[in-house]
C-alpha cells in the first residue's frame, strides 16, 4: 500500500472514531459536571443584578447555521431574564434572527407560560443596516421600529410606552455569529450611548471578542460556544440542550488531544527514520 | 407528522449523509448536495431579502405614500445603478453607488472604531496591576500589560531587532502563539459543536434514539 493510500485510510479511521466519540455520549450521557468560568458569571451577574420590570434588548444576530451553539445560550439567558421579570425586546441584525427569536420565546414560555406578548416580551423583527440601525436607535426607537414583527404599531405596545431611545434600555444582550453583531453593539450601544452590553458568540469568534471584556466594561462578560452555554445553564439550574451535549464535546476534545499526540509521535519517528537514511 | 414534514425530514437526512460522504471520498452524492445547497441558498436569499428589505422599506412605503417618501427614490436609483454591473457597457455606472457605500461606511466606522478599538482598548490596558482582589488577578493584570506591549512591539519594524531590543519581540511571539493556540482550540470546539448538532438531528429527530 502506498504512503498516500495509507494516510487516506488513517484519515477515514480518524473520522469514524470521532463520529463514534460524539455519537455515543449523546446516546449514553455520562453527566460530567461543568465548571463556570468568570466571563459567563459576569454575563449572568449583569442580568441578575438588573432590577425587575425594566426593558432589555435581546438581539438575535445569527441564523440556523450556528444555532447549535447560540440557541441554547439564547434560551438560557431568556429564561433568566424572564425569571428576573425583565421585559424583553427581541430584534435581529440578521434576516433569519427574527425566527430564531420566535423559537427561543416558544421554548422559554414552556417555563413561563404566563408571559404575555407585548407586555412581557416583543419581537420587533429584522432590521437592516447593522451599526447604522443601532445608531438610529440611539436617536429614536420608534423611527427604527415603526411596527413589530406582527404589524402592531410601536406606540400601541404596552411595554414600550416609556422607551424612547437606546438610553432607556437597561442592558443589551447580543447573540451573535458574525457581522453585524456583538461588535456593532459594543461600538454603538455601549461606547456611544453607554448602555451595558453582554452577549454570546460562537466558539470560533470568541477569542476576537474577549479583549472587549476589560476594565472599560465594553462588554459585561461573554459566552463563547457551547461550553459557555452549558455554564449558563448550570448558573440558572437548568439541564438544557447545551448541558446534554457537553459530554460529547468533552470526549471529542480528549480524542483530538490523543490524535495530536499520536500524530506528533509518528511525525517525530518518521523524521528520525529519514535522518538515519 | 404531516407528509410535508416527513418529506422535509428525509430530505434533510439525505443531504446530511450526502455531505458527510465526502469524508470517505469525493462522489456524485456530495456534488449533488453541494450544488443544490448553493442554488437553493441563492434563491432563498433573493426571495427572503426581497420580502424583508425591499418590500417593507421601499415598495410598500412608495405605494402607500409616494409623495411623502420621495427621498426613497435616491437609494432605489442607487440600487438600480449597482445592477448596471451586469451589462459590460454600463459597468462604469455601478462605481457611483459603490463609492457612496464605501465612503459612507468608512465615515461611520472610522469614529466608532477609533473609540472602541483604539482609545478604549488602550485605556483598558492602562491599569494599576496591583488594584485587584486576588493574587491570580494581579498576575493576570501583569500578563495583560506585558503581553500587550510585547505583542505590539513585535510589529515594530523601523529598527532591526537584535540584542536586547529583540527580547520583548521574542516575548511578543510567545504571547501571539499562545493566543493563536487558544483560537485554534476554540475553532475545534466550534466544529465539534456543528457535528454534535447534525448528529443530534439524526439521533433525535430522525431515529428517535435520544429524547
Amino acid at each position: 500500500m502506498s504512503v498516500n493510500a495509507n494516510s487516506q485510510t488513517e484519515r477515514r479511521i480518524v473520522f469514524l472514531v470521532l463520529l463514534l466519540a460524539v455519537a455515543l455520549p449523546l446516546i449514553f450521557p455520562i453527566g460530567w459536571k461543568t465548571e463556570v468560568s468568570g466571563y459567563t458569571k459576569m454575563a449572568w451577574n449583569l442580568i441578575e443584578s438588573t432590577p425587575d420590570s425594566v426593558v432589555v434588548i435581546f438581539s438575535f444576530d445569527y441564523d440556523p447555521s450556528t444555532m447549535t451553539e447560540l440557541q441554547p445560550m439564547a434560551e438560557a439567558m431568556l429564561e433568566h431574564a424572564f425569571s428576573r421579570n425583565h421585559k424583553v425586546l427581541a430584534m435581529a441584525l440578521w434576516p433569519q434572527g427574527a425566527q430564531m427569536a420566535e423559537q427561543a420565546f416558544a421554548e422559554a414560555k414552556k417555563a413561563y407560560p404566563d408571559k404575555a406578548y407585548g407586555v412581557d416580551y416583543i419581537n420587533m423583527g429584522y432590521k437592516v443596516a447593522g451599526i447604522v440601525a443601532i445608531q438610529a436607535m440611539g436617536r429614536s426607537m420608534a423611527e427604527v421600529f415603526p411596527t413589530d414583527q406582527r404589524g402592531i404599531k410601536y406606540q400601541e405596545i404596552p411595554m414600550l410606552k416609556n422607551i424612547r431611545t437606546l438610553k432607556d434600555i437597561a442592558y443589551i444582550n447580543s447573540l451573535s455569529s458574525g457581522t453585524p453583531g456583538i461588535k456593532e453593539w459594543v461600538m454603538a450601544g455601549r461606547d456611544a450611548y453607554g448602555t451595558p452590553v453582554t452577549g454570546g458568540t460562537t466558539a470560533v469568534s470568541a477569542p476576537g471578542f474577549f479583549p472587549y471584556v476589560n476594565s472599560q466594561k465594553q462588554l459585561h462578560g461573554m459566552l463563547g460556544g457551547l461550553k459557555a452555554a452549558s455554564e449558563y445553564e448550570v448558573l440558572i439550574g437548568k439541564i438544557g440542550s447545551a448541558t446534554t451535549k457537553m459530554d460529547a464535546q468533552s470526549i471529542a476534545h480528549l480524542l483530538i488531544l490523543i490524535f495530536i499526540a499520536v500524530g506528533n509521535v509518528k511525525a517525530f519517528r518518521a523524521r528520525r527514520r529519514r535522518d538515519a537514511i | 407528522m404531516s407528509f410535508a414534514g416527513t418529506f422535509g425530514l428525509w430530505m434533510a437526512v439525505f443531504f446530511t449523509f450526502s455531505i458527510f460522504s465526502f469524508l470517505y471520498k469525493d462522489n456524485p452524492f456530495y456534488k449533488f448536495a453541494e450544488q443544490v445547497f448553493v442554488g437553493l441558498s441563492a434563491a432563498y436569499w433573493l426571495v427572503y431579502l426581497y420580502y424583508s428589505i425591499m418590500l417593507p422599506n421601499l415598495f410598500s412605503k412608495l405605494i402607500s405614500d409616494f409623495k411623502g417618501n420621495l427621498i426613497l427614490l435616491i437609494p432605489a436609483a442607487l440600487g438600480i445603478m449597482m445592477l448596471m454591473r451586469i451589462i459590460p457597457k454600463t459597468q462604469w455606472i455601478s462605481r457611483f453607488p459603490i463609492a457612496i457605500m464605501i465612503g459612507t461606511s468608512a465615515g461611520i466606522s472610522m469614529v466608532r472604531y477609533a473609540k472602541s478599538d483604539l482609545l478604549s482598548q488602550i485605556s483598558a490596558t492602562m491599569i494599576n496591576p496591583f488594584a485587584a482582589v486576588s493574587v491570580s488577578a494581579v498576575i493576570g493584570n501583569f500578563l495583560l500589560i506585558i503581553g500587550t506591549i510585547c505583542g505590539v512591539y513585535f510589529f515594530y519594524f523601523s529598527k532591526k531587532q537584535e540584542g536586547l531590543s529583540a527580547v520583548p519581540s521574542k516575548l511578543g511571539i510567545w504571547f501571539l502563539m499562545i493566543s493563536f493556540g487558544a483560537s485554534f482550540g476554540y475553532t475545534v470546539m466550534a466544529r465539534i459543536s456543528l457535528l454534535i448538532g447534525r448528529l443530534e438531528f439524526i439521533l433525535k429527530d430522525w431515529l428517535h434514539i435520544i429524547k
